[in-house]
């Protein structure tokens, strides 16, 4: 983890207030793990003060490339959107832990489950189980037709099913709907990431141990503030804690120990 | 000589800059960053007698300039903290300050008494000032008497110096510094953060799920710099100054306005390597403004305003 300005290679908005962010740096060929996060500095000085966490939605480690995909939240996120190529921006990263790619053998096979703006570190697992050799599954909720994204990409990865709420594109209703249909035996692992009460759904629907990956408001990033906890369903057999940080002992965690 | 290094009661600080208590866990994360043995001192979490779990979360939300906190004392109890966490700290040839706290006055006595005899705690900072607990905290540091008493109490049995952290959320903070001084404490922690509040307009409902937090970042660095003035004019013990330290300036200005050392806390948040920074950068900023030594500035402008009325 370090602190670098990097370089923005290109901005673009690929679905209403949703934007993909294309970065260059050094500290782009640490990224190795899917499903960690950088924590970035909109501007310089101390307005908007904190950094946001923004989830790693793919690297290109030998050309130290990154790229990020970000809802348009609020007042730092709007000003992040104004970056364009050539200027900078401060990247402290990559910090957490992410998703265990290599928990999967070959041929075996994931499904990834994501809602939103959790879609996009499924991304780069999505990438690294199929260099395993690991069959990806995909399933991708929206809200509505016009805010897909990303649905190019997984499906050059795999079979991928759409989402909406509305029924505008794919199938009509929530992933959980589309994750319900699967078979018994129809996976070995899930991974998912999305908004609370999805990842919830998920978890309860699953007929496979699996990997959530949360998100909460942070400061340092780095697990000193204690600012992004969350409690452990069952404390620790062997120190005894009671909860886990988001930032450092996530945001990714086994389903089942934590609660959502 | 060092032009850097300030003294104040178990305190022989080489720079004088430390972490501030909350935003630096027991060093352990930042150790990963960078030689925690470049900083001046360093004050760990605020230590309890039991576990705490501290409050739901969002505990925190960004406001123009700061942040409000509601993160609730959060800690790992005293006897994790003495078996674990002050033990693994040995490794560093730095000051180490505990901030301790507690529900009842005997809370504190006991976690100020087994605190102060670990070897490598060089001073006790005594939380009287969290607004962010119901029982405690800001409940001991409001009034004199009850801070006096407190003061009392925790000096008769600590091994090290007491600096008594002070709220900033009181009409008269001079009254209760003044009664601190009296009561034995060895030196002055301020400020602590302002109680604020923020609303999500959407819900309509607190960002923070405490509903308030306290407010700290460069947002209220002329408070504590005001506070450190007027207090300094009316007690003779040390002082240790923060509210809003983003950069270098800002350590004179606290010193200046009072400060034997500063503590850095939000900064941390924004850039990771905030401390070490500003201790390289102090030097050259002395340079160019004529200061040869630190220790020459702290309170100067109490003495060159009292000179001159």
């Amino acid at each position: 983890m370090i602190v670098e300005n990097m370089q923005v290679v290109a901005q673009e908005e690929i679905a209403p207030s949703i934007f993909r962010l294309r970065l260059s740096g050094d500290c782009a060929g640490e990224m190795k793990i899917p499903g960690q996060f950088v924590h970035v500095q909109v501007e310089q000085g101390i307005n908007p003060t904190l950094r946001r966490p923004l989830s790693i939605c793919d690297v290109d480690v030998e050309n130290r490339e990154l790229t990020l995909i970000y809802r348009v939240e609020g007042k730092g996120t709007k000003r992040l959107t104004e970056k364009r190529p050539g200027d900078a921006v401060n990247v402290f990263g990559p910090l957490g832990k992410g998703f265990p790619a290599e928990v999967l053998k070959e041929k075996q096979t994931a499904v990834l489950i994501g809602g939103g703006v959790g879609i996009p570190p499924l991304y780069y697992l999505a990438k690294q189980l199929v260099n395993r050799d690991v069959n990806v599954m995909t399933i991708l909720g929206f809200r509505t037709a016009a805010d897909v994204f990303l649905e190019k990409e997984f499906t050059a990865l795999g079979e991928t099913v759409i989402t909406t709420e509305d029924g505008t594109k794919g199938l009509k209703g929530y992933v959980t709907d589309a994750f319900r249909q699967l078979p018994e035996n129809a996976y070995d692992l899930f991974y998912t990431c999305g908004p609370k009460p999805m990842l919830q759904a998920v978890e309860t629907a699953a007929l496979s141990p699996g990997y959530i990956s949360l998100e909460e408001r942070m400061g340092c990033g780095i697990g000193a503030c204690l600012a992004c906890v969350c409690d452990l369903t069952v404390p620790d057999s062997q120190s005894g804690k009671k909860y886990r940080k988001i930032c450092s002992d996530g945001p990714v965690f086994r389903a089942g120990e934590v609660m959502i | 000589m060092n032009r850097l290094q300030v003294n104040l009661p178990g305190l022989s600080m080489k720079n004088p800059v430390m972490p501030a208590s909350g935003c630096f866990g027991f060093g352990q994360e930042y150790a990963k960053l960078y030689d925690l043995n470049r900083l001046g001192a360093i004050c760990v979490k605020a230590v309890t007698i039991e576990e705490r779990r501290g409050n739901p979360t969002p505990r925190v939300a960004e406001t123009p300039g700061g942040m409000l906190n509601a993160i609730g004392l959060q800690n790992p109890g005293l006897q994790h903290v003495l078996a674990h966490e002050l033990p693994w700290l040995e490794q560093y040839d730095v000051p180490i300050i505990v901030n301790i706290a507690g529900n009842e006055p005997e809370d504190y006595r006991e976690v100020a008494k087994a605190v102060s005899q670990v070897k490598n705690v060089s001073a006790i900072e005594l939380n009287i000032s969290c607004p962010n607990v119901k029982e405690g905290g800001i409940a001991f540091g409001t009034h004199p008497d009850t801070a006096a008493r407190l003061t009392e109490l925790v000096k008769a049995v600590s091994q090290v110096p007491v600096y008594v952290k002070l709220s900033p959320n009181v009409t008269d903070i001079v009254a209760i510094a003044k009664a601190v001084e009296q009561a034995g404490a060895d030196g002055l922690s301020m400020i602590n953060t302002l109680l604020g509040m923020r609303i999500d307009v959407k819900s309509s409902l607190p960002v923070l799920a405490n509903r308030t937090g306290g407010l700290s970042g460069a947002a209220i660095k002329p408070v504590a710099v005001r506070m450190i003035y007027e207090v300094r004019q009316h007690v003779d013990i040390p002082i240790i100054g923060m509210g809003g330290i983003f950069e270098v300036d800002d350590i004179l200005e606290l010193m200046m306005a009072g400060a034997s050392a500063v503590a850095v806390g939000t900064a941390n948040f924004i850039d990771p390597f905030a401390c070490p920074k500003l201790i390289d950068q102090l030097e050259a900023r002395m340079d160019e403004l004529g200061i040869a030594t630190l220790s020459d500035i702290i309170g100067r402008s109490v003495s060159i305003c009292s000179q001159t009325r």
